[in-house]
């Protein structure tokens, strides 16, 4: 070793080798001799203590699952809650021929078909040493008449059982959506998340609305308690318990009262509706029609009410009002008014002749305005009140699509808004970056007219256009729209506020504020578009009409209403808030397939505002309900 | 003619077939030579080894079966893993080490750019990154390295066998080193430290003095306290719960908790196959992967372990006896290496699942499901099965 450079013997470098590996396998034996001896400890030593602890007298650490935390609206009226019930339950490992022990049960407790078929469901997914429940909600009759019978059936047990409940189904459906069973996914998501523990004995997760983003506060943590159990599995004493801490409850900013108002303003029809507290974008309404009873999603869905609700026409599991993308018409025009005059396009005192139609310079192709011959001498201020096409086409041109993108984006059109429930749709604001990206294709000068009255490539959610309206009542807040509020502990009673998130401040001249804010208070005065459904309000009322279309009319072709398959006609559109002075409420309103947002949707915004600010319920003989024949206000898209 | 081709064909099945309708009185024979078919097959493969290995992955169906309540198609899906690698084992004992060898520098290098593509745009998963997406598939460089690291190491020293001086040692450690800092990175504690492992016995193998080792022990002991301030706390955890699983019996001493009562309850004969009541009401954590080894010893007992532990130590036995008579210093190291990596993989899984060793996640081997260390595994066997059946070339 003390010589830089050793030349090798091979073989006395094989023999040092070899000793090297005889060294390495006494080592192995060594280690197995270690392993040897632990099993020995384990299996022989020990045996009669984990034998204790696995089989004779089974001490198992027994899950105990907290309850799940309520949820609530803003007065404390439950939206989701839990009930205690008895349930028979089957242990399929325990019993020989089930399908016989079933049809004596029967026998002696009524089991429908629809609960064979979910039990037979449950079955296929579950391993057969769990306890699966065949009927729940047993009556006092019932528990007696299995009570007097139970030696008949081995491996069949009535077991109390905390159940979900939603009393107000497809009214906040939507909003509150549902728990159902824990599936093989949400296991991986659990397990990802490292949170697999807390689940141990849990049944139910939240999959979607609020059930599903406040799922960590509602779930509670497990605790747990060391049971020393015989045999036949009954417990003989608790030899340890952690009890479990339940879920918080949430308290919503929604007013159910409101809320069930202006579900009932809807009628049969389908649309949407979100109202929101300019004052910190707490939403006070949530309605996407028609909702779905989520009480069926708790125990696993059968699939008779499955394929109903899936394969419906009227898409019942669709949220409209936070997924649903709709062109937002002429709801889209205040904003670009905003932008005219912010942007110095336009002076409130400009006014140009309308003959009813605009034509690009060079251009042989007319773009129409709603109203055949035009609205003759139109500025800023009519052309929202009669709701104008031709005005906004000029403009959209000396603006250029750019401008409309950066300036309406501010308010939140083509964003998420971030609101406090998963899934939501983030629409489209067109740009000229966004078409060369997506179509591969310049922007003509002719898109830019199409997206001044919301049509063309503009796609809002109801969501986006309630939020965009808030954020022109409260003269440019940003608040974050949310549902929840508060959060109480369930066991203290203490209640934690979330304060409300103000985004951004948007800083416009007070004076152009003021120029559209009052042109929108004239809309639902006599000569606007929506001046019967603001007939007589105790209340200043802004608001501005809209039409969603749904297909395009050729060149040279008119809309007819009643030519068009009913699913194919215009949506209405309407977004407004109250008072005018100091709005207390902000909204957007889409009705599917029932023409101008001046007949159908603003008369919603009126009932939902007069139960709100004055605290009237709409007569039940539905004047309201009424369909007003408003002005037209039918701004289209040309093909 | 006729022997070169037969002993081609499998390679090109399309000319076997132009060969079948070519010359039916070839194809006549060739049906008859089942006997040279045979002995193409078998001639590289050490039948002893093999025998052992498949009554190991026979035991490992039969645990999977019972640990998975009986779910057919899981277990098909480790059939096919197994059949998957003992193809590659059957290819790799075909190919000679001279072959092999060469491979060893590229391998390593591969190895080492992935992983360090890792650390720069892996995918994180349960707040580690460890697997790398090349576009088409997501892979794991890391279970590379397991073949690459012993194969480098043995083809360094062997390429310095004849002047072999402390700083090839040194060399060496640094081979080794590099990518086992990486994975420890991720942080994978269980692989860096059988990729580690894997290295030192080549080093130790190789003749490193006794001086050294007993120093490093040493130093390792004293610098443990560092070590522990380095931990993940996740890591910090398992090893905690490791002293006392009681601290969190739902969250990560459950395992070992588990596990323990499942061996112990199954006393000197088991409670039989499909009868073991930890694993069918479902208290055994991961119980067709790391833990299988409770499932088999709660339901076969220490009679069962006691067969378990001997069919290993024949495979091992087999395995050194190759190592002792292989004629070169790359596959003595090598062989070596694998032989004693295998030894690892058995004492830490069987040392964690029975609560003496803290839960890394290390599967069995050759009964864990699983198709990955299937694979890895039997690739190792490949090589020990070709340093025992080729032709052995004394050094002049």
């Amino acid at each position: 070793m003390k010589q830089p450079v050793e030349l090798r013997n091979h073989f006395t470098e094989l023999s040092k080798f070899r000793t090297r590996l005889l060294v390495s396998g006494g080592f192995v034996l060594f280690l197995f001799a270690i392993l040897y001896a632990r099993f020995y400890f384990l299996q022989v030593v020990q045996q009669e203590h984990y034998l204790t602890l696995a089989e004779a007298n089974r001490i198992s650490i027994l899950p105990l699952v907290p309850n799940r935390g309520l949820i609530l609206d803003r007065h404390g009226k439950p939206l989701a809650q839990n009930y205690s019930a008895y349930t028979l339950e089957v242990v399929p490992s325990r019993i020989k021929d089930l399908e016989a022990t079933i049809n004596e049960l029967a026998t002696v407790i009524e089991i429908t078909p629809i609960d064979r078929q979910r039990f037979k469901k449950l079955l296929k997914e579950s391993k057969r040493f769990k306890s699966l429940p065949i009927r729940s909600r047993l009556t006092d009759t019932e528990i007696a008449a299995f009570a007097v019978n139970r030696y008949r059936f081995p491996g069949v047990e009535i077991k109390a059982r905390v159940f979900r409940q939603y009393p107000e189904k497809e009214i906040v459906s939507h909003v509150v959506g549902y728990i159902s069973r824990i599936n093989d996914q949400d296991l991986e998501l659990l397990e990802r998340n490292d949170e697999l523990h807390n689940y141990r004995g849990s049944q139910h997760i939240g999959k979607i609305g609020l059930e599903q983003s406040y799922e960590k506060q509602l779930h509670g943590i497990t605790g747990f308690e060391e049971v020393e159990t015989d045999a036949a599995g009954r417990s003989i004493r608790v030899l340890s318990r952690t009890p479990p801490i339940p879920g918080d409850n949430l308290i919503l900013s929604l007013d159910l009262g409101l809320q069930e108002v202006a579900e009932k303003a809807f009628g049969e029809r389908r649309g949407a509706l979100v109202a929101l507290d300019p004052d910190n974008g707490e939403v006070l309404a949530f309605i996407s029609k028609p909702g779905y009873d989520n009480n069926l999603f708790i125990g696993g869905i059968d699939q008779e009410n499955w394929n109903l609700l899936n394969h419906s026409i009227d898409r019942p599991l669709n949220n409209r009002a936070l997924r649903g993308v709709y062109p937002p018409g002429s709801t889209f025009k205040p904003f670009m008014a905003l932008a005219a005059l912010e942007l110095g396009k336009r002076t409130p005192e400009y006014s140009m002749y309308d003959p009813g139609y605009f034509s690009l310079p060079g251009v042989e192709r007319r773009f129409r305005d709603w109203k055949p011959g035009g609205h003759g001498r139109v500025d800023l201020h009519k052309s929202l009140v009669v709701s104008c096409d031709t005005y906004y086409y000029s403009l959209a041109n000396d603006l250029g699509i750019d401008n409309i993108h950066s300036f309406v984006g501010q308010f939140g059109l083509g964003k998420k808004t971030g609101i406090d429930i998963g899934g939501e749709a983030s629409g489209l604001l067109p740009s000229s970056v966004w078409k060369m990206a997506q179509h591969k294709q310049k922007w003509f000068a002719g898109d830019t007219i199409s997206v001044s009255i919301g049509q063309g490539y503009n796609l809002a959610t109801p969501l986006q256009l309630a939020f965009a309206t808030m954020i022109i009542a409260n003269n440019g807040k940003a608040y974050q729209p949310r549902f929840v509020k508060q959060i109480q502990n369930s066991q203290t009673g203490d209640i934690e506020s979330i304060p409300s998130k103000l985004l951004y401040t948007l800083n416009f001249k007070s004076k152009n504020l003021e120029v559209v804010k009052n042109a929108l208070i004239d809309v639902t005065r006599p000569g606007g578009t929506a001046a019967k459904a603001g007939a007589n309000a105790a209340y200043t009322f802004a608001g501005k009409t809209g039409t969603s279309q749904v297909i395009a009319i050729k060149q040279g072709e008119r809309y007819n209403e009643k030519a068009i398959n009913e699913r194919h006609r215009d949506h209405a559109m309407f977004i407004a808030y109250a008072p005018a002075e100091a709005p207390k409420i902000a909204l957007a309103i889409l009705v599917e397939n029932t023409g101008t947002g001046g007949s159908t949707a603003a008369p919603i915004a009126r009932q939902v505002f007069d139960y709100y600010l004055l605290g009237e319920q709409p007569d039940e003989a539905g004047t309201a309900l009424a369909f007003y024949d408003a002005g037209e206000d039918r701004a289209r898209d040309h093909l | 003619m006729g022997i070169l081709s037969l002993l081609l064909a499998p390679w090109r099945p399309h000319k076997m077939l132009t060969m079948f309708l070519q010359n039916p009185t070839l194809s006549m024979q060739y049906t008859l030579d089942v006997k040279k078919i045979w002995h193409y097959l078998t001639r590289y493969i050490d039948s002893f080894l093999l025998i052992a290995l498949l009554a190991l992955m026979a035991i490992g169906l039969l645990a999977l079966y019972s640990a998975t309540n009986a779910n057919i198609t899981r277990v098909g899906n480790q059939i096919i893993n197994m059949l998957i690698a003992l193809v590659i084992m059957w290819l790799v004992a075909n190919i000679p080490l001279q072959q092999i060898k060469r491979l060893a520098l590229p391998m390593y290098l591969a190895g080492l750019a992935l992983l360090i593509g890792v650390a720069l745009f892996g995918e994180i998963n349960n707040g580690a990154r460890r697997w790398l997406n090349i576009g088409v598939t997501r892979i794991q460089p890391s279970e590379l390295m397991k073949i690459a690291i012993p194969l480098m190491m043995a083809w360094y020293f062997d390429k310095h066998e004849i002047t072999l001086r402390l700083r090839d040692y040194f060399g060496a450690t640094i081979i080794l080193m590099i990518p086992v800092l990486l994975i420890l990175r991720q942080p994978d504690l269980g692989t860096a430290i059988l990729i580690a492992a894997s290295g030192f016995f080549v080093l130790f193998l190789a003749g490193l003095s006794w001086r050294i080792i007993i120093g490093l022990t040493v130093a390792a002991a004293a610098s443990m306290p560092m070590i522990w301030a380095m931990l993940h706390d996740y890591q910090r955890q398992r090893i905690m719960t490791l002293w006392d699983p009681t601290q969190d019996p739902l969250g990560s001493g459950y395992h070992t908790i588990q596990s323990s009562i499942a061996i112990g309850s199954g006393g000197v004969v088991g409670k039989g196959w499909q009868n073991g009541t930890q694993a069918q009401l479902d208290f055994l954590p991961e119980q067709s992967t790391d833990f299988i080894f409770a499932v088999f010893s709660e339901e076969f007992g220490l009679i069962g372990n006691t067969f378990l532990l001997l069919l290993y130590l024949l495979v091992i036995g087999r395995c050194m006896f190759i190592t002792a008579h292989a004629s070169t210093q790359f596959t003595r190291l090598i062989a070596g290496s694998i032989t004693l990596t295998f030894c690892t993989y058995i004492f830490v899984n069987m040392g964690m699942v029975s609560g003496i060793l803290p839960v890394v996640g290390v599967p069995l081997p050759l009964i864990s499901y699983g198709g990955t260390s299937m694979v890895t595994m039997l690739l190792g066997f490949g090589i020990l099965m070709s340093i025992q059946t080729h032709p052995k070339l004394v050094k002049t």
